[in-house]
């Protein structure tokens, strides 16, 4: 035997390298049919990655403190040997984030991902999504400018809406009677440990629950009830080389447009960085328009578009709840949309627009106009998951073929 | 900032447009949200900033000698603007700090660009802090700045005299009185009963022509667009290096790829 196999046995009789290698990469199979969307889980992974390495490097350099936050953001953008290019990869990772996961996400949706044996793979997914949310969010105070500072008072205050303990709540939330250092302080604490280790306790789950029951395909198709003599599902091939070199082109289109906005439109034309965030935080001066950043507008139009604060914290709560129940909601057995009913593709369109109107909305100052569009589009938006779940029942679908399309 | 001057060659600059206008041109069909207060609805003019070591050696000779004695860049250090704008250390101290430090020595070329007006003062006297500038032009947008800087105009209800049409009611004063000159507002019925703006009208000439006050304001913006993002060309010309590796990268995985997949058989 030569040195390396000598080693690699040596290794092995103390902890499962090679079997934990074979499980999920090496001997992983995957449905040869993935298509375009398929790149999205890979590269989540990589921005998740990005944004733990960018952010080490600006912790290093950050100050958690009313007084200096916005100052140091400054410096780092400034003084520090590239704190320009580091902070610009973070605040556009922190947006490429939420565009990877919203299309990964649709991905789930469409081929129907999140069917039996998938439900959990799908939950600890939308609890990533969850925890994302709270991770940006947090991170979005931190350079203490105009944005971050009303922002977060504006969110925060919406708990003050639950009844009898919602001032309490809030005063909880905050550490002071308005956002404040304490305030500060504690985000930066949560943004730093907190959520990135539940995330990434999250997405070691995700990917746990993933191999075990192995991935979908875009013709929903389950690829372990055929399989050759030797065991291995016929349309399956091994995530390494094949995915592993396919994603990596995945990755490198992926890169060109994250270095295109990084290096040519960091600020995305406001909507990754919004303008007002480049004056610092001042509790005494309101900005004239409060919008969150682009991803969480969507709930954000569905808050306002509610008459009344708590039944809007409540629609936009649920706007997310709702989302967890999709495996038992969708009662027809048929995965991808390629086989199912007409119906199903109307109301899936339908909620697709409707979600991207109410992102449109959600940063928009309000107007009557707005509202009502607003209204419809969230009538619109809970209204996909109560005609799924009539629809579902007893969908016509289409034959779905034995063996993957490829 | 010199090399990487002479190094934006047309090839380097059509490029970095292509980029920009590929990024920005989704983002941009949507309308831009209002970005701070102080709109009153006047058409801003559209400013293009210069990034030359002449234009900001001008810019910063504005800033200093006009804005500094109420605003602050403590952003900023001297000696960065010194090796941005091709100047030496000492031509900076010397013709362009003209503030204390702590000690009450002229401050060191290493530090921020503050003032010594305290806060209080500020208040005091204009009804609130100067604010920063450093990002002046990040939050307001350089069109604003520029229109903002060439709608000063003659107001006596106003505690220090002027008036902008840009943002009425400013507490800040006609700094640049003496170059400009002082100009009248005139309105118009919009023909629903409400007064607009129409055009400026020259009351009292100043020591520059309005060729020369613009060239000045042109200046002043560009420096102004400096300080709020200092290494925009550095950004530029690396971006353009990542994107040429990105580019073969993309060849050579492509490649990769396809060799790797000519075994899977199609079904």
């Amino acid at each position: 035997m030569s040195k390396a196999t000598d080693l690699m046995a040596w290794i092995d009789e103390r902890i499962p390298l090679t079997n934990t290698w074979d499980k999920h990469v090496g001997k992983y199979y995957a449905p040869k049919n993935f298509n375009f969307w398929y790149y999205f889980g890979s590269l989540a992974l990589l921005v998740l990655v990005l944004q733990i390495v960018t952010g080490i490097f600006l912790t290093m350099n950050y100050k958690a403190d009313g007084e200096l936050a916005f100052k140091s953001v400054e410096y780092i953008m400034r003084d520090v040997n590239w704190g320009w290019l580091i902070r610009y990869m973070h605040s556009t990772g922190a947006s490429m984030f939420f565009v990877v996961v919203y299309l990964h996400m649709m991905r789930g949706i469409m081929y129907g991902s999140y069917k039996k044996p998938r439900e959990l793979l799908w939950i600890f997914g939308m609890l990533i999504y969850l925890v994302l949310m709270a991770e940006a969010f947090m991170g979005y105070l931190l350079p203490w400018g105009q944005m971050s500072f009303w922002g977060a008072q504006v969110i925060i205050s919406l708990f003050g809406a639950i009844p009898w303990v919602g001032d309490a709540i809030t005063l909880w939330l905050r550490g002071d009677y308005v956002v404040a250092d304490a305030t500060l302080n504690r985000f930066f604490a949560l943004h730093v440990i907190a959520m990135p280790l539940i995330l990434i306790g999250l997405v070691f789950v995700h990917i746990v629950a993933l191999h075990e029951v192995g991935s979908n395909n875009p013709d929903g198709v389950d690829i372990k009830k055929k399989k050759g003599a030797d065991g291995i599902p016929l349309d399956g091939i091994p995530f390494h080389p094949y995915y592993s070199v396919k994603d990596l082109v995945g990755v490198v289109v992926f890169l060109i447009i994250f270095f295109a906005i990084v290096f040519f439109a960091p600020e995305m034309g406001g909507y990754f960085l919004e303008h007002a965030n480049y004056i610092p935080a001042d509790p005494l001066k309101t900005p004239e328009h409060i919008a969150p950043v682009w991803y969480f507008t969507p709930f954000y139009a569905i808050l306002r578009a509610m008459p009344d604060k708590l039944l809007g914290v409540m629609a936009m709560f649920a706007a997310i709840a709702v989302l967890f129940f999709l495996p038992w909601l969708d009662r027809n057995p048929v995965r991808s949309i390629r086989y199912r009913s007409l119906a199903y593709k109307v109301i899936l369109i339908a909620f697709v627009v409707a979600f991207i109107v109410l992102g449109y909305f959600g940063m928009q100052p309000v107007t009557p106009a707005g509202t009502w569009i607003s209204r419809i589009c969230s009538l619109i938006y809970f209204g996909f998951f109560v005609a799924l779940w009539f629809i579902s029942k007893n969908e016509k679908t289409k034959p779905v073929p034995e063996r993957v399309t490829y | 900032m010199k090399l990487l001057f002479l190094s934006s060659s047309m090839m380097s600059k059509l490029t970095v447009t292509a980029f920009a206008v590929a990024t920005i041109g989704v983002s941009s069909l949507m309308p831009q949200s209002a970005t701070a207060a102080g709109g009153s609805g006047v058409a801003l003019e559209h400013f293009t900033p210069v990034r030359t070591d002449r234009s900001l050696q001008r810019g910063a000779k504005v800033f200093m000698n006009y804005c500094m004695g109420c605003h602050t860049a403590d952003y900023h250090r001297y000696s960065h603007l010194a090796r941005d704008a091709g100047l030496s250390n000492e031509a900076v101290v010397e013709n362009l700090i003209f503030t204390n430090d702590a000690d009450g020595e002229r401050t060191k070329i290493g530090s921020l660009m503050g003032n010594n007006m305290t806060k209080e003062y500020g208040k005091q006297a204009f009804g609130a802090v100067p604010p920063n500038l450093a990002l002046i032009t990040r939050s307001r947008g350089v069109d604003w700045v520029y229109t903002y800087m060439k709608s000063f105009v003659l107001d006596e209800s106003r505690p220090l005299g002027a008036n902008n049409t840009v943002y009425p009611n400013v507490g800040m004063p006609h700094v640049l009185a003496d170059l400009q000159g002082w100009q009248k507002a005139v309105y118009k019925d919009d023909g629903a009963g409400h007064e607009v703006f129409d055009r400026f009208q020259p009351v009292i000439a100043g020591k520059l022509s309005a060729a020369e006050y613009d060239s000045t304001i042109t200046d002043l913006v560009s420096f102004l667009d400096y300080l709020g993002d200092p290494n925009r060309e550095a950004r530029h010309s690396l971006g353009i290096k990542v994107m040429l590796f990105l580019l073969v990268f993309l060849v050579l995985a492509v490649l990769l790829k396809k060799e790797y997949w000519k075994d899977v058989p199609h079904n």
